[in-house]
């Protein structure tokens, strides 16, 4: 039954361009670092590379899988990532899947932060401002959504960082950094401005979409109605108005998730926080390849998930969706 | 990004007259700051790009350094002396720069791509809708950090690195209303006269989109000024002694109890270049946007 229904939905072929999808990422940021001039043995020897004798070179190209032709290099790191095997890096000695296992949950902590924040602020501010259309209550919200989209996540970080360590002492990022498990209150304590300054960037588009859904839902004939029946306020707006306006709320949140994970990168980086976007900084600077490549892969699979799961969820909460 | 693909979906399409758009910007009040912070900030940057600058934004000046902004120096200097003022302006240049040349890359072949799917279908659009999901499945901000460290950095990669990001957006922006267009009767009829089917896209579909390419890149040119500032933070924009806003605020920010204005001045400005943008570009969404008409 739910079977035949999820094929019937589209379900499949939805899950199949997200395979086809992943397959092309993998495409992308394998031609990607192929672009970078060098190869391993150049990053690895820097300028003595130059000094490798012909036998020496071609030795090194056939340890490293270089002197294949490109298809089939790129099937066999294929083969690796999927076998779990994403690389070592040189710097930390370790390999790159553990410096990953460690990163992810940082990053996912760091998200599901700034997006219970976001929805909060968003929602809130979006029913405020929809309540009194055109209004300085509207204005005001208006405002607070365009200063969201328009300061650089940066920018509000390094300066709510500076003013609240130099005037009243607020400095958790400055300890090192404490694991949810090992230390949660100073965990929390350092996560606290990184989830606000994210949050509030996702907050904007979340804030639009609730105003523009709610408004939109409150000139329904069943909103009429029920007020005629005389539900009361509160209830109206949350059982009915907002319940109805979820559907693209809901959408919303989850393309947001892209902005989530670039602002990341900037983010952790600001509050040194040691997730998986500093580690793709990281592996920039310091030129690790295998690093930055199957870190990026990582990223990116986790984009195409939340994607996914968006779309079906979607398909849960809006029946017409089903239908169509 | 995908605030404005999802919105622009609703947008009809419509051929833009020029005494109508007058009127939308200087109509409406919010729309009005924007063209007016945009027009203030495009004259900056022409400035600036032909160096006509109070003072040399890259010369050293020990003595100077970390003064507070006075006649001499607008924006105060920072701690090697250098006049604040003329490299923030300077910087807005660059941005500017290359946020152009990014947006335009990015509406030339997204158009292009956008059109030739929605109007000849089939194996192209496929084709073409396939590298677009594929671009869409990278976070932008990582994308263009992945891009940008793979090239051999200066202005011209950057923008290339920001344009690759924002291409998919316009094909997506374009494809739909194009599918629908090909439909409507006079571009049946064009095409049963005889004329080449690249004739009527051009002349007929083409114009028809217009409006909804615009609004786009307006949005695209305030997401771009963002990236690029968020990459030369990152230590990955254009490289120094170039001066950018997103390295200008990261150098500033040990500086910020010392001598705010360092943080300040491209801080301030790089919100403005922003809001300015968002807000005209908003108000030319709300304008084609049949949803929106009558609300304001």
């Amino acid at each position: 039954m739910m079977l035949e229904e999820f094929l019937h939905n589209g379900v499949v072929r939805r899950v199949g361009q997200a395979l086809f999808t992943l397959l092309g990422v993998a495409v992308v940021v394998f031609v990607m670092l192929r672009a970078i001039p060098g190869d391993q043995i150049t990053s690895n020897l820097g300028t003595e590379a130059a000094a490798l004798t012909p036998d020496q070179r071609a030795a090194l190209e056939a340890y490293y899988g270089i002197d294949q032709p490109l298809f089939s290099q790129f099937f066999s790191w294929l083969g690796n990532v999927l076998t779990g095997n994403l690389g070592f890096s040189s710097r930390a000695q370790t390999s790159v899947a553990e410096l990953t296992l460690q990163a992810l949950p940082v990053t996912f902590e760091l998200a599901v932060l700034s997006i219970a924040f976001a929805l909060v602020m968003g929602i809130l501010l979006g029913m405020l401002s929809a309540s009194r259309p055109n209004s300085a209550r509207d204005a005001a919200g208006q405002v607070v959504g365009l200063a969201g989209l328009s300061i650089p996540a940066f920018l509000l970080a390094t300066t709510l960082m500076s003013v609240l360590a130099s005037e009243f002492g607020f400095n958790p990022n400055g300890e090192p950094y404490a694991r949810l498990l090992q230390d949660p209150l100073l965990n929390l304590k350092q996560m606290f401005l990184p989830a606000l300054v994210l949050g509030f960037g996702v907050a904007a588009p979340i804030m639009r979409t609730t105003r523009t859904a709610v408004l939109e839902v409150k000139s329904g004939d069943f909103v009429r109605t029920a007020r005629a029946k005389g539900v009361p306020p509160r209830r109206l707006q949350i059982r009915h108005v907002l319940r109805n306006a979820l559907v693209p709320i809901v959408t919303m949140t989850g393309l947001q998730f892209g902005y989530l994970l670039g602002g990341a990168v900037v983010i952790e980086q600001v509050f040194s926080i040691p997730g998986i976007g500093r580690q793709v900084l990281l592996g920039i600077q310091q030129n690790e390849y295998a690093l930055v490549q199957s870190t990026v892969l990582v990223i990116a699979l986790a984009f195409v998930l939340v994607n996914l799961l968006t779309d079906l969820l979607y398909r849960i909460i809006d029946p017409r969706v089903r239908a169509a | 990004m995908t605030l404005a693909t999802d919105q622009n979906a609703e947008i009809t399409a419509r051929t833009v007259r020029p005494r109508a758009l007058i009127r939308t910007l200087t109509s409406n009040r919010s729309t009005f700051v924007g063209l007016v912070i945009t027009v203030t900030l495009a004259i900056v940057t022409v400035l600036a790009l032909f160096g006509a600058l109070p003072h040399d934004p890259l010369a050293q000046d020990p003595p100077e350094r970390l003064r507070a902004p006075s006649g001499d120096f607008w924006f105060g200097t920072d701690q090697f002396g250098r006049d604040v003022f003329s490299r923030v302006a300077a910087g807005v240049g660059n941005s500017v720069l290359i946020a152009v040349v990014a947006v335009a890359f990015a509406t030339l072949v997204g158009t292009a791509a956008g059109l030739v799917a929605g109007f000849y279908r089939g194996f192209s659009d496929t084709a073409i809708g396939g590298v677009t999901n594929i671009l869409f499945a990278f976070p932008p901000l990582l994308l263009a950090l992945a891009l940008a460290s793979v090239f051999d950095r200066n202005w011209f990669t950057i923008a290339v690195a920001i344009a690759v990001v924002y291409t998919p957006i316009f094909v997506r922006v374009t494809r739909g209303p194009v599918l629908s267009l090909r439909e409507v009767e006079y571009v049946r009829a064009a095409v049963s006269t005889g004329q080449s089917r690249l004739m009527v896209m051009l002349k007929h579909v083409l114009p028809n989109i217009t409006s909804i390419i615009i609004v786009q890149v307006t949005l695209s040119l305030s997401w771009a000024v963002l990236t690029e500032a968020s990459l030369s933070f990152l230590g990955l924009g254009t490289p120094p002694p170039a001066p950018s806003l997103g390295s200008m605020i990261y150098e500033a920010r040990t500086l910020v109890t010392v001598a705010p204005w360092t943080m300040l001045a491209p801080g301030i400005v790089v919100v403005l270049l922003v809001v300015g943008l968002n807000l005209l570009g908003d108000g030319l969404r709300d304008t084609y946007d049949p949803r929106n008409r009558g609300n304001r």
